[in-house]
C-alpha cells in the first residue's frame, strides 16, 4: 500500500478516537461537577491539561469555567485538539483515502463532521446529547471499519492509530484526575475521592466492567483496572497488545521477535506491561511511570513515521521488506 | 404532481412535442410522474440531495474559499434518448473520435494533412493545446484520445450538434454513475418497464482499456489514477473511478521516476506502476519537460514515456484537438483521413482570423456566441443576445486584438427538459456529455451527463455557473418502450 494512503488512515483513525475522548472527558466532567459536595470549586481547568492545551488555552481564554473549557475543548476550530479539529482532520484524511476506505466508513465519518459543525455554527454550548452523539459515531466508524474494510494492511494501519491515542488518553485521564484534582493527601480516602475515582472510570466507560472485575471503587484496583487489565478494551495494556498484534500482521514478523525499531519499542512496553504488578507502579510513583508510558508511545510514533509513512525508500524488488530500518 | 400548466415555450423539449402532449415512447415515464403526488416527489428530490451531501458528493468552486463545498444540483426527471436517435449519435461520436486520434497522431508525425492544404501550418502551430514534446511519440497501438467527454446539444428544429471536443482530462462521469444509482433507487418500476441502457459497467470498461493500452512488456499490470489532490473540484470523481476499478489513487508525491520507470512509493519499497489514467492537464505532469513550478507532477515522467516504459492516459498533446479553431476544421478532418462525411454535424463556425468571417462576426455580434479558443468550463464566452451593448464592444475589440483565439457560432436554441422548479415544471435548456473510451474498440458509454441550466433562460449549463445535472435514460429499443404502455408499475 502506497506510504500516503497508510499515513492517512492511521491519522484518520487516531483523530476520530481524538474527538470520541475528548467528548467523554467534558460530558463526565458535566456530571461529576453536579455531584460535588456544595462549596467546593468546581475543576474545568484539568481537562485541558489532559489534552496538553493548557498554554493555547490560557492565551486565548479568561476564565477555566464550564462555558469556556466546553468550547474550547468542542467547537474552537483554533484549538487544534479540540473535537471540530479533530474530525475535520479526521475526514481530511479520510477524503483523501476514499477510495481505500469503503462507503460505509466515509459516510459515517463525513456525516459526523457535518452533525458537529452544524453544532458549531449555531454555537450551542456541548450537551449531554450532543457529545454521547459524538461517541456513539465513534462506535459506528470503528464498526463499519471492522465490518466492512479487509483486514489487510489499511485496516491495521488503522487499527494502530486508534489504539495508541486510546492508550495515551487513558494514561493521561489517570494522571491528570489524580494529581491535579486531589492536590492534598488529606482528601485521599475522602468521599470526594470515590466521586472522582468513579468519574475517572465512567470517562473512559469503565465503571460497569471495573464493577464486575473489582467490586468497591479504590486507587490500586482502579489504577490496575485502567493500566494493566488484560481484557478491557481501554486499558493501556490491551490496547497496546492489539496494536502490536497489528503491526506484526502488517511485516509478517513472529510475535515475540521484531523486524524493525517499531515493532521493538512497542514490543519492549508491551513485555513491560505484561509482567507488572501495580504495587511496583504505585511504589515507583504513579505519575512518573504515566510520564514514562506516554514518552515511550511518542517513540512509537515517531518510528512507525521514519519507517512506514515516510520511509527512505529503495527499490522493491519479490516480496520482501526492504525499508530502511531506523 | 401534474404537467397540466408546463409550456414548451416554442423550444424543442426533450419529453414534450410542441402541442404539449407526451412524446409516445416517453409516455409512461410522464404517466408515472403525474401518479406522484407533489409532495411525494419534492421529498425524493430532497432525500437524493441530503443522500448526496452525505456522501460528500460534492465539489469546490474555484475562486471561492477553501472549505466552500457545493453538491451539483441534481434534478430528479430524467432526459431520455429514444433509441433511433442515441443509435446515430454513437455511431457519430465514434466516428469523429477515429478521426481525431488519426489527426493527433498526424500531428506529431508528418502532418500529412497540413502538407496537403486542408489544415493551414499556423492555426496548428499556434494551437495552445500542441505540445512540441510529443513530436514523434508512439503511444502503445497509435490511441492518443483514450478518453473524450464530447459535448452534444439540440437545436430548435431538432437537429443534434457537436458543441466542443474534450480530450484533454474531461470529468463528469462519476456524477452519470451517481445519478443513475440515485434514479433506480427513486423510480424503480418506471425504470424497468422502459427498458433503459445500463451505465454501471463504465468502471469495468475503463480498467479494460487502461489495461489494452499498457506498455508490451509488462506483466503483472500495475494501473493508477493520478489526482492533483483532495482540493482539486473533480477529485470525488478521481477517488471514485479509482476505487469502483479498484486501483490506487495518487499524487505525484507518491510517485517517483528512477532509471526511466515510475514506481511508486509504498510501506514497502517502490512498486513499478504500468499505466497512469491522469487526471491533471499536460502541463504539470512533468516539472522536467512542461511547467518548472507544477507541484503536482512527477520529475522524469516523460522520460519513463518517451521510453514506452509507462502509459499515459490520455497521451500529451491532445489538447491541440480542443481548440476551438481546429473545432471548425473537424469536418474536413474526418473526410481527410475517413473519407466519410460526418454523421453528427458541428455547429457552424466563423474563425476571426479569417477576415471576411470576422467582418461578419463584428457586424452580427448580437446574434451570435463569442467563444475563446481555448477556454473550458463555460469561462470567457459571450452570448451576443444576451449581452450588453458595453460587453459587446469590448468582445469586439477583443476580437480584433486576438482573432486568431476567438471564433463564433449562431446562438442556438438549445433544447429543453421540464426540470423540477419549487414545486412545480418549467422548462429548463440542456446539453449532453457522452462519454467514449478507445481501447481495443471504440465504445460510448449510452447516455452521458444531461447538464442543465437551472437559472431560467439561461443557456450556461457548466456546474461552476449554477448549472445543474439529470440523469440521461437511453432507450434500449422500440420494443421496451411499447410495453411499457402495458406496465401497471
Amino acid at each position: 500500500m502506497l506510504s500516503r494512503v497508510a499515513d492517512a488512515i492511521y491519522w484518520m483513525c487516531r483523530y476520530v478516537e481524538r474527538a470520541e475522548n475528548v467528548a467523554r472527558f467534558v460530558d463526565v466532567n458535566e456530571h461529576l461537577m453536579l455531584d460535588l459536595p456544595p462549596g467546593l470549586p468546581t475543576q474545568w481547568a484539568p481537562l485541558v491539561k489532559i489534552t496538553g492545551d493548557s498554554a493555547e488555552f490560557s492565551a486565548r481564554y479568561r476564565a477555566a469555567d464550564q462555558e469556556e473549557v466546553g468550547w474550547f475543548l468542542t467547537f474552537d476550530s483554533e484549538n487544534p485538539n479540540s473535537i471540530l479539529s479533530s474530525l475535520r482532520a479526521a475526514r481530511e484524511n479520510a477524503r483523501s483515502i476514499r477510495e481505500i476506505i469503503s462507503s460505509a466508513v466515509w459516510r459515517e465519518i463525513n456525516e459526523l463532521y457535518l452533525y458537529v459543525e452544524h453544532h458549531a455554527t449555531r454555537r450551542s454550548s456541548p450537551q449531554h446529547d450532543f457529545l454521547q452523539h459524538v461517541i456513539r459515531a465513534s462506535h459506528s466508524i470503528e464498526g463499519a471499519s471492522y465490518a466492512t474494510l479487509s483486514h489487510g494492511a489499511p485496516w491495521h494501519f488503522g487499527r494502530i492509530g486508534r489504539l495508541l491515542e486510546r492508550a495515551d488518553k487513558t494514561t493521561r485521564v489517570i494522571d491528570i484526575r489524580y494529581f491535579v484534582l486531589l492536590p492534598s493527601a488529606n482528601d485521599v480516602g475522602s468521599p470526594a475521592e470515590d466521586l472522582h475515582w468513579t468519574a475517572v472510570l465512567q470517562s473512559v466507560s469503565a465503571l460497569e466492567m471495573y464493577r464486575q472485575r473489582h467490586g468497591t471503587v479504590r486507587l490500586d484496583s482502579v489504577a490496575e483496572f485502567l493500566i494493566l487489565d488484560a481484557y478491557f478494551p481501554r486499558s493501556v495494556r490491551n490496547c497496546l497488545r492489539r496494536a502490536n498484534n497489528s503491526l506484526h500482521s502488517i511485516s509478517n514478523t513472529p510475535l515475540g521477535t521484531y523486524g524493525n525499531q517499531a515493532e521493538r519499542r512497542l514490543g519492549r512496553l508491551v513485555a513491560d506491561l505484561d509482567y507488572t504488578a501495580i504495587g511496583e507502579v504505585l511504589g515507583e510513583g504513579l505519575h512518573e511511570f504515566l510520564d514514562d508510558t506516554q514518552a515511550k508511545l511518542n517513540g512509537v510514533g515517531d518510528a512507525l513515521q521514519h519507517i512506514f509513512f515516510a520511509p527512505r525508500q529503495h527499490r522493491h524488488s519479490g516480496g520482501a521488506t526492504v525499508s530502511a530500518n531506523v | 404532481m401534474r404537467f397540466d400548466s408546463y409550456e414548451t415555450g416554442g423550444f424543442y423539449d426533450e419529453l414534450f412535442q410542441a402541442d404539449g402532449t407526451p412524446r409516445p415512447e416517453f409516455r409512461s415515464l410522464v404517466d408515472r410522474i403525474e401518479s406522484l403526488p407533489l409532495g411525494d416527489l419534492l421529498a425524493r428530490q430532497q432525500a437524493a440531495e441530503r443522500n448526496l451531501m452525505h456522501m460528500g458528493i460534492t465539489f469546490n468552486v474555484y475562486g471561492e474559499e477553501t472549505g466552500a463545498e457545493r453538491i451539483f444540483p441534481f434534478d430528479l426527471v430524467p432526459r431520455l434518448v429514444a433509441a433511433d436517435d442515441w443509435d446515430r449519435i454513437e455511431r457519430g461520436l465514434q466516428q469523429r473520435i477515429r478521426a481525431l486520434n488519426l489527426f493527433c497522431d498526424d500531428l506529431y508525425h508528418d502532418r500529412k494533412i497540413v502538407k496537403d492544404g486542408i489544415v493551414p501550418a499556423e492555426i496548428v502551430e499556434s494551437a495552445e493545446g500542441l505540445r512540441r514534446e510529443c513530436v514523434g511519440l508512439n503511444p502503445p497501438q497509435g490511441i492518443w484520445c483514450h478518453v473524450t467527454g464530447t459535448d452534444i446539444v439540440r437545436d430548435g428544429d431538432g437537429q443534434v450538434y457537436v458543441l466542443e471536443d474534450n480530450l484533454r482530462v474531461p470529468s463528469g462521469v462519476s456524477y452519470v454513475l451517481q445519478n443513475r444509482a440515485m434514479m433506480k433507487r427513486t423510480f424503480p418500476k418506471v425504470f424497468r418497464g422502459l427498458g433503459v441502457r445500463p451505465v454501471v459497467d463504465y468502471p469495468g470498461r475503463l480498467l479494460a482499456m487502461l489495461e489494452d493500452v499498457a506498455p508490451r512488456s509488462a506483466e503483472s499490470l500495475e494501473v493508477v489514477v493520478l489526482t492533483p489532490g483532495p482540493y482539486n473540484s473533480a477529485y470525488f470523481e478521481h477517488s471514485f473511478l479509482a476505487q469502483q476499478m479498484g486501483v490506487e489513487l495518487v499524487e505525484g508525491r507518491d510517485l517517483v521516476v528512477e532509471d526511466d520507470t515510475v514506481f511508486m512509493r509504498t510501506t514497502t519499497g517502490l512498486e513499478r506502476v504500468h499505466v497512469i489514467y491522469r487526471r491533471i492537464d499536460d502541463d504539470f505532469l512533468d516539472p522536467e519537460v512542461f511547467r518548472p513550478d507544477s507541484m503536482l507532477g512527477v520529475p522524469g515522467l516523460m522520460r519513463a514515456y518517451r521510453r514506452g516504459r509507462v502509459t499515459l492516459v490520455n497521451a500529451p498533446g491532445t489538447g491541440v484537438a480542443d481548440d476551438k479553431v481546429i473545432y471548425a476544421y473537424v469536418p474536413q478532418i474526418v473526410r481527410y483521413y475517413l473519407g466519410e462525411d460526418m454523421i453528427v454535424p458541428n455547429v457552424p463556425t466563423y474563425m476571426c482570423w479569417d477576415d471576411k468571417q470576422r467582418q461578419h462576426v463584428l457586424e452580427n455580434i448580437d446574434k451570435l456566441v463569442v467563444k475563446p479558443a481555448n477556454e473550458s468550463g463555460g469561462y470567457g464566452l459571450l452570448i451576443g443576445p444576451h449581452a450588453t451593448e458595453a460587453e459587446r464592444d469590448e468582445f469586439r475589440q477583443r476580437i480584433r486584438d486576438d482573432s486568431r483565439n476567438y471564433i463564433a457560432q449562431p446562438t442556438l436554441s438549445l433544447s429543453r427538459v421540464p426540470t423540477l422548479i419549487e414545486d412545480h415544471f418549467e422548462g429548463r435548456h440542456v446539453d449532453l456529455r457522452p462519454f467514449i473510451l478507445y481501447g481495443r474498440e471504440i465504445y460510448v458509454l449510452p447516455g452521458g451527463l444531461t447538464r442543465v441550466a437551472l437559472r431560467e433562460g439561461s443557456l450556461v449549463v457548466n456546474s461552476s455557473q449554477g448549472g445543474g445535472s439529470k440523469d440521461t435514460w437511453v432507450l434500449a429499443g422500440p420494443a421496451g418502450g411499447v410495453a411499457t404502455l402495458r406496465d401497471p408499475f
